[in-house]
């Protein structure tokens, strides 16, 4: 036995011995947990409080003064300029037919969304075909959707008519033909709701498939086998389930609605029958001038999307809770 | 923990650049000449680079920038313009319309007085009295008018009035309307009409052919009320005039307004004098045997007039520079190198007058004749400041709903006292 011998296993490695982890080293905190997460935030922090919230105060404050013109005048009025845009016939005017269009758009693109939304999500051959085509017209700008509409709903009679009275004409439902958004009608500018829900109903589409896509088959495979009629499981298993994206979708498209300038002012400017206060806020700011009268008609629209957001955002904070 | 510092150093690094970029897009270089317009369409941009180009010759070394925005007839570029002016970031000259629409700039001291480049360049001499006056503002002159429009004027094509038997376009308003009668009879409509700014072109020709040009001058210079008796009653001529258009059925804008005129579907248009170029060059008639024109129901003798001018901004980064640019759009050259492209006349009376063939000669024969008067448009800026303007507008869009000339003419005498 010589001193040199190894034993093989004893090239092994040693076990080591089981010694705790030294307790974790302490990261050095040169402020308190909360400081790297409002630094990482800051930069978009202070943008939007500048851009959005700086501005749209400056902006209220405007609407309290008698600026007019290229010469900034900061001297308070009051509430001078809010009394003066209820008294005023176009406002007036204007409100009235927001609230029409609004209802109309709203309510029918909401309906003609729901449709398609339940047609393709019954399965159609090509889907993918049909949800492309439903949505294309949201992609297409504002602008140029009115420059096509406006000659879809030109009202020329005899020799002059065309775009969709000429349709219905050719196709023997000449009854339908209408003055469209140029009829003496209060109610013309719901005809302009017509481009709009053209564009916007295929994003209601996508917003609703995409609820009833997410209802579990299994909840309406159980529902069916319980005897439940194709009615009865939309009525009790999907419809509860699509509420808050119904909810989503009505304060998106009410929003929407409320801001509409583009469509309105390609299709017929200067028509007052389809006026509304977001045109004649840019109207009488850059044409006239009326600083003062634009940021109160401003305020009065930030005022009317608030409204309408601000339960928008209690519901889903309190839902978000949940 | 250093990849999470790296990934902030370089987000400050990036948002840094990104700043870097945005105030390099400010600053305007040496000799470089910034000229900001609305000229963008067909035949006035040919018009507006003809003018550059010249300038640039002239001139060696500079550039000349063209900063123009197109759409909405100006109001666009207008927009802009406001908010660079707020801004106290003019360019080096701008297009307005001459007149009152400029009254707002000069208020807020954002053109300079050009009086004595008028005097230097004897301009005073070669531009008609009718249109300096109506380019001064508190006994100063503010810009430099380059071409000159005639809006009074009623356009139709002879073979529609020869179908229909009549022998001659209306003189007065109230021929106007017994000749309308029998066209409605015929199942045309006796006058074509386009968008609201159309609208108020007509109202202001029906104005001025029912008060005369020293009437309609007082008017808009707060002489005479809008509810002066005679006012209402040119008023109510104007809602009769309105029920033989196609107003129901307004066209969407000017061109398509003088399509209908072409077709033969209506007979009458009253329109500005760019319709020459449109019916020339789109629609290949010829002056008089094609389509022809006159001065619009009870203004023969009258030219209204409008005017695209430039200025030359405060603070403007190179004043001398725009002060070249201004005697360019002065100079007998620059007009005649514009005004055949775009379609008009040059506001100078000694320019060439052999350039400007069919239409245009019998415009400019008018515009020189001594004997016409000269009076300004209220559409296009002349005879009334921006924010007036723009309130006629809203009373106009709500008469032509509810007719009522009292009604219009308490809104509209209101609304000069608010904006005066």
């Amino acid at each position: 036995m010589t001193a040199t011998h190894v034993p093989r296993h004893a090239q092994a490695p040693t076990r080591p011995v089981y010694t705790p982890p030294p307790p974790p080293k302490r990261r050095k905190r040169h402020g308190p947990r909360w400081l790297p997460g409002l630094l990482l935030v800051s930069p978009s922090l202070i943008l939007i409080g500048i851009f959005v919230y700086g501005f749209l105060g400056w902006n209220v404050r405007v609407s309290f003064t008698n600026w007019r013109g290229l010469s900034p005048s900061y001297h308070s009025v009051g509430f001078d300029n809010y009394v003066n845009l209820f008294k005023d016939d176009r406002f007036r005017g204007d409100i009235r037919n927001l609230i029409v269009f609004t209802v109309v758009f709203v309510a029918g693109s909401m309906v003609l969304g729901f449709v398609m939304a339940m047609l393709l999500d019954k399965g159609v051959r090509g889907e993918g075909f049909f949800r492309g085509v439903y949505l294309f017209p949201m992609a297409i700008s504002f602008i140029a959707t009115a420059i096509i509409w406006r000659w879809l709903l030109d009202n020329g009679s005899g020799a002059d008519t065309a775009g969709l009275n000429k349709l219905f004409s050719d196709v023997g439902l000449g009854f339908l033909r209408s003055d469209w958004h140029k009829s003496d009608s209060i109610f013309a500018i719901a005809a302009v709701a017509l481009p709009a829900g053209w564009a916007l109903s295929g994003y209601v589409m996508a917003l609703f498939l995409a609820g009833m896509r997410s209802v579990p088959e299994t909840l309406r495979e159980s529902a069916r086998l319980d005897g439940a009629s194709e009615l009865q499981v939309f009525w009790y298993v999907v419809r509860p389930m699509l509420r808050p994206i119904t909810f989503s979708v009505v304060l998106i498209m009410l929003h929407i609605s409320l801001k509409t300038f583009d469509l309105l002012y390609a299709i017929d400017q200067g028509n007052l029958r389809i006026d509304t206060p977001s045109l004649y806020m840019w109207f009488t700011t850059f044409d006239g001038g009326f600083y003062d009268r634009g940021a109160t008609i401003a305020t009065v629209l930030l005022l009317g999307v608030a409204l309408v957001v601000g339960p928008y955002v209690w519901y889903s904070l309190r839902t978000e809770k949940r | 923990m250093w990849q999470g510092r790296f990934a902030v150093a370089s987000l400050i690094v990036v948002a840094l650049l990104a700043s870097l970029s945005m105030c390099a897009v400010g600053g305007g270089r040496e000799n470089q000449l910034e000229v900001y317009s609305w000229w963008t369409g067909p035949g006035e941009e040919e018009g507006l680079n003809a003018m550059a180009k010249e300038y640039e010759r002239e001139n060696p070394g500079v550039t000349f920038v063209n900063a123009a925005v197109s759409g909405g007839a100006g109001s666009n570029a207008k927009a802009i313009l406001a908010s660079r002016l707020l801004a106290n970031d003019p360019p080096d000259s701008y297009q307005r319309h001459a007149g009152l629409e400029l009254l707002d700039d000069v208020r807020s001291g954002k053109v300079q007085d050009l009086s004595s480049l008028y005097d230097q360049q004897h301009w005073r001499d070669v531009f008609p009295k009718g249109l300096l006056e109506n380019l001064t503002i508190n006994g100063k002159v503010y810009a430099v008018p380059v071409n000159i429009h005639r809006a009074n004027l009623m356009w139709y094509l002879p073979s529609t009035l020869k179908s229909l038997g009549i022998d001659a376009p209306p003189k007065t308003w109230g021929e106007f309307l017994s000749q309308a009668e029998i066209i409605k009879s015929k199942g045309k409509t006796p006058l074509a009409i386009g968008p609201e700014w159309t609208q108020k072109h007509l109202l202001e020709t029906v104005l001025l052919g029912e008060l005369g040009p020293d009437d309609y001058e007082k008017l808009f210079a707060g002489q005479i009320s809008w509810t002066s008796p005679d006012v209402e009653a040119a008023l109510g001529v104007y809602a009769k005039v309105l029920q033989y258009t196609d107003l129901k059925a307004a066209a969407g804008d000017w061109q398509t307004q003088l399509d209908r005129v072409v077709q033969g579907s209506a007979v009458y248009a009253v329109m500005g004098d760019w319709t020459a170029n449109y019916l020339e060059g789109v629609k290949k008639l010829a002056y008089e045997s094609g389509y022809n024109v006159v001065a619009s129901p009870g203004t023969d003798g009258i030219y209204d007039f409008l005017s695209d001018s430039f200025t030359l901004p405060t603070g403007a980064r190179h004043p001398d520079l725009s002060r070249d640019w201004l005697i360019e759009c002065g100079s007998t050259e620059g007009q005649n190198l514009f005004n055949p492209l775009k379609g008009s006349i040059p506001a100078r009376t000694d320019a060439d007058a052999t350039i400007y063939k069919g239409y245009l000669s019998w415009a400019l024969a008018q515009w020189r004749n001594p004997k016409t008067r000269i009076v300004g448009s209220l559409t296009h800026g002349v005879v009334a400041n921006n924010a007036y303007n723009a309130e006629i507008d809203s009373a106009l869009g709500l008469f032509v709903q509810h007719a009522d000339p009292v009604r219009f003419a308490d809104t509209v005498q209101a609304k000069y006292r608010e904006t005066q």
